[in-house]
């Protein structure tokens, strides 16, 4: 064993703390329908998703999004770099390799047409050891989105694998 | 259409829910997630990042299918409440990718009629790629 290690100073200080939140652009029905029109094509897409009239007579009283729909998608300005030295770091210097380890989300208020999404995101734990791809860091983070309301929308758990 | 919790029990399985995927499905995905990369979308950068048979499927897109699944059997008065996955083989051009899923557990809490599934995607050879679960609230 050795005392190899990918972990960063920056992640032992920033364990636990909530990051800045970000904010998405305003939802609307049209990127719902596009989004519901994508995931489901080359069918027709529920009519929750795209008919407001029919959506009103549901529990939901109105059009509501597909729970894994991304408000983030498309903002005008991107934020640049974030926080390298949180996603782990190779003694030598060379650049890690990521990967999606998995997630699960948990769902609250739907999304609906008008909603403005916040989102903010926490370094919860991590671990490493010696896999088939060498010497690998896997970090669980949790991240959060609440509505205007300050609704909780959704969390999610996920596992970057870095190697 | 709709599932009920008193006639869902444990081991029934989710209707089947398919699709065959190819730049036709992933060029729309990566349209609406704004998710360009480019092993997603040309073959030579699939092969670049190590998969020989070239460009690849997102992740994010089978999640889509497993939520879709769930929302066509539960109907719309039911809520997905959560869904957790893990990615474990790629999603290859011309894959015709089966969602599957076995109720587990079916209890009232929190107010809530909720049934747990194991969930997995399936691919044409039977190859499991991502194995998963999903909690749904029924009336």
């Amino acid at each position: 064993m050795t005392d190899l290690t990918y972990v960063t100073p920056e992640m032992r200080a920033a364990q636990g703390a909530w990051g800045e939140a970000r904010t998405a652009p305003p939802i609307t029905a049209t990127d719902i329908r596009r989004w519901a029109m994508a995931t489901y094509y080359p069918n027709r897409p529920p009519r929750i998703y795209w008919d407001a009239e029919y959506a009103a007579a549901t529990r939901w009283g109105g059009i509501i999004a597909p729970p894994d729909f991304n408000p983030f998608a498309w903002p005008v300005e991107r934020p640049r770099g974030g926080s390298p030295g949180l996603a782990g770091r190779r003694p030598d210097g060379k650049p890690l390799t990521g990967m999606n380890g998995g997630q699960t989300d948990t769902y609250g208020a739907p999304m609906r047409p008008g909603d403005v999404i916040s989102a903010r995101s926490r370094l919860v734990d991590w671990w490493e050891r010696e896999g088939r791809l060498g010497h690998t860091l896997y970090v669980r983070s949790e991240i959060e989105w609440r509505n205007q309301d300050d609704a909780l929308v959704k969390t999610r758990l996920s596992i970057g694998i870095r190697y | 259409m709709s599932a009920a919790f008193d006639d869902v029990h444990v081991g029934d399985k989710l209707p089947a829910w398919s699709r065959q995927t190819s730049f036709a499905e992933w060029n729309r995905y990566a349209a609406v997630n704004e998710e360009f990369v480019p092993f997603h979308m040309d073959d030579e950068a699939g092969r670049r990042a190590g998969n020989e048979q070239g460009a690849f499927g997102m992740g994010n897109l089978r999640y889509a299918y497993i939520v879709n699944a769930l929302h066509d059997w539960i109907g719309d008065e039911g809520i997905v409440r959560e869904v957790g996955c893990q990615y474990r083989a790629i999603n290859q051009k011309d894959d015709v990718l089966t969602v599957i899923g076995e109720v587990t557990e079916k209890a009232v809490e929190g107010g809530e009629n909720r049934v747990r599934l194991d969930i997995n995607v399936v691919n044409q050879q039977g190859g499991a790629t991502c194995p998963g679960h999903a909690v749904v609230v029924l009336p």
